[in-house]
């Protein structure tokens, strides 16, 4: 029996030591209403891309990096947070966009002159030079299709027998680009990834707009803005698919696939949407970050990199999307920022050796803190939260014996 | 309508677990505008032969016809989108939608938006959903869900988890509901009320309904027509009287000795 001066638990299972981070975030975001929260953010990121790379390159750059992983997480909250798929093999997505970017967007396919609406100094180089932002429309149209493609041996697979084969898929991938050297699966003889060198140099971004100065490596402002505009494409095809009729269907797939066909939801096509839309989304950010980092190269389709953009949706606070965009920023900056600080410490405790090394044990640390401390991660989605507290509601369920 | 004036026909439906014969050769019919009720002692195969109508199990043999098509062994997402639509016998609310996302989610198989649509909100798309609310809202209301549409629908009460249930499969515009044990854990004030709720459904939208029913108090009252299942056999069928009196189902129900 419970006394009077015993501290009452707040519910069953005690709060999650983590709650009142969430709970804090829940109460500076109601104090004002939500466009006077996106035009603060959005004057904040406006100015920053103006100011910020005379405060510090470093930071600019990362910030521009963390924007293109910040659409990956959006991508991949579509599959894994919405529909509920577990994918851990999200990479494919990243190298299908990043080397549609590498074919069409330089000097690869040597024997080729195609240009089209490009900056006149790259119509000096052979090659296929399309537009980077209609590479960015190939692209996606090319990654959700292979999204399909590749969801659709998955969708009698369930839980760990879904992820078991995305991961294979995530892998499979990249070697069959790492290995194309000789036509795709090694039939004919068109190379397509120039194998472990990768591609390098790809074309800048052109606007035909005149009077502007082409677009250089060396002033990276405009990759920050043109990240930031997809960004907010992206965030915008969330939001309003969230809110629909494929929304509702994803989430009512997500809770129950029986109930959810009985209602008349087509669930091959709704869980090959998502496939295809998570993976567009991949790929149109794979098309900037191979762009940004000016090279396609098989190195940077690594398993590890799934799981990153996995981590980042799962630490945010899966299917909410302010949790991912937050998850999703904090992860990219420890992995650019923080990991390096550690770097002395192991030397300092007389271990020999790298702290980034370890990086993917890191974070395998801190999603397991968090599954500990607050498995719905910072911001949850009310849905996803109830999933895991379903034993805390308010009030006793009311559950009589038939 | 079928020319004989039955909504839904199955004829010889026969499922087959393995060795276990859950459901043997039951014909089976549903009048328009009726109300029928099939009963049965618990594992006498009524939820099995429930879901080989609705294609959540492919029958073994027999076939099932809706409003004069085939519908035998179609995917459950087809059979509502010509107009069956069915609740569960352990609810199976989207838990973690609101109370009025679920109905629309029911709705889904007569919306027409598509992704396009849907990203730039196209008038289309906007009224759509505009008029999709409203009838959802107001299926909620004939059900007698009257508040709390923004609610979890977890945190319902069950007699109004049940209720949400019937609304959710409603909003697909049926011309068939099948009821699994809708009563279930009702009080018989909440029983009489989904009585009512059947009888206004046939004489004002005229939807037949199908029901399996342990509270024979309803199925007594509300039927047209009883069908009794045991063993996964048809052993009786008729009006609530000539049931009631049929000796076989009091076998049945109070075993061989009584």
């Amino acid at each position: 029996m419970s006394t009077a001066t015993e501290p009452r638990p707040a519910s069953g299972h005690g709060r999650s030591p983590l709650a009142p981070v969430g709970d804090a975030f829940n109460r500076v975001a109601g104090m004002l209403p939500q466009w006077a929260w996106i035009g603060f953010w959005l004057i904040l990121a406006v100015l920053y891309g103006l100011y910020g790379s005379e405060l510090n390159d470093g930071l600019y750059e990362s910030v521009i990096q963390t924007l293109a992983y910040v659409m990956m997480a959006l991508g991949l909250n579509i599959v894994v947070g919405f529909a509920g798929l577990l994918d851990l093999g999200y990479v494919a997505f990243f190298a299908i966009g990043a080397f549609v970017a590498g074919w069409f967007m330089s000097g690869h396919f040597a024997d080729s002159e195609i240009y089209f609406i490009v900056a006149d100094q790259t119509r000096n180089v052979p090659g296929i030079h399309i537009n980077f932002f209609l590479v960015l429309c190939i692209a996606a149209a090319f990654t959700a299709l292979w999204g399909a493609i590749l969801g659709a041996p998955t969708l009698r697979l369930r839980g760990d027998y879904l992820a078991i084969v995305t991961l294979a898929f995530g892998e499979i991938v990249p070697r069959v680009f790492e290995l194309s050297t000789s036509g795709p699966f090694g039939l004919g003889d068109l190379d397509i990834s120039n194998g472990r060198q990768g591609i390098t140099p790809v074309d800048k971004p052109y606007l035909p707009v005149p009077g502007l100065d082409d677009i250089t490596r060396i002033d990276i402002t405009p990759f920050y803005f043109i990240a930031l505009g997809m960004l907010l494409v992206v965030l915008f095809v969330n939001i309003r698919l969230r809110d629909s009729r494929l929304g509702r269907a994803w989430i009512a797939v997500r809770e129950d696939e029986v109930a959810a066909a009985a209602m008349g939801v087509h669930l091959v096509r709704v869980k090959l949407w998502a496939y295809a839309i998570g993976a567009a989304v991949g790929g149109f950010a794979g098309v900037f970050l191979g762009v940004f980092q000016n090279t396609i190269n098989v190195d940077q389709f690594e398993f590890g990199f799934s799981v990153f953009i996995l981590c980042m949706i799962i630490l945010g606070g899966m299917g909410n999307l302010a949790g991912v965009v937050l998850g999703a920023v904090a992860l990219s900056m420890i992995n650019r920022f923080l990991l390096p600080e550690l770097n002395p410490i192991p030397d300092k405790l007389g271990l020999d050796f790298d702290v980034t090394s370890i990086s993917f044990g890191i974070f395998g640390f801190l999603l397991l803190t968090m599954m500990v401390l607050r498995p719905e991660g910072f911001i949850p989605n009310r849905r996803r939260k109830l999933e895991l507290h379903e034993d805390e509601l308010e009030g006793p369920m009311e559950v009589r014996a038939p | 309508m079928s020319a004989n004036g039955n909504v839904l026909e199955a004829s010889g439906i026969t499922k087959r677990f393995g060795g276990l014969v859950a459901v043997n050769d039951v014909d089976f019919a549903v009048p328009h505008k009726s109300i029928v009720s099939i009963i049965g002692p618990n594992g006498a195969g009524k939820t099995t032969f429930f879901n080989c109508m609705t294609g959540l199990y492919k029958p073994t043999s027999g076939t099932v016809t809706f409003d004069g098509s085939d519908i035998t062994a179609k995917a459950p997402h087809i059979v509502t989108q010509a107009g069956v639509a069915r609740t569960f016998q352990n609810i199976k609310l989207f838990k973690t939608m609101t109370v009025l996302e679920n109905v629309l989610v029911g709705r889904h198989c007569r919306m027409k938006a598509r992704i396009t649509g849907s990203i730039f909100h196209t008038p289309f798309v906007r009224r759509e959903e505009r008029e999709t609310e409203a009838r959802a809202r107001e299926l909620l209301k004939l059900v007698g869900i009257t508040r709390r549409h923004q609610d979890l629908a977890v945190s319902l009460p069950y007699g109004d988890q049940r209720r949400l249930e019937i609304a959710r499969a409603l909003a697909s515009d049926p011309k068939l509901l099948l009821l699994d044990e809708p009563t279930a854990g009702m009080n018989p004030q909440e029983s009489e009320q989904l009585r009512e709720l059947m009888e206004k459904l046939r004489s004002e939208q005229g939807i037949a309904v199908l029901l399996i029913e342990h509270d024979m108090k309803v199925v007594m009252n509300v039927s047209d027509h009883i069908t009794v299942l045991d063993g996964g056999e048809k052993i009786a069928a008729g009006s609530p009287q000539e049931v009631r009196q049929d000796p076989r189902v009091i076998e049945a129900y109070l075993g061989s000795q009584a």
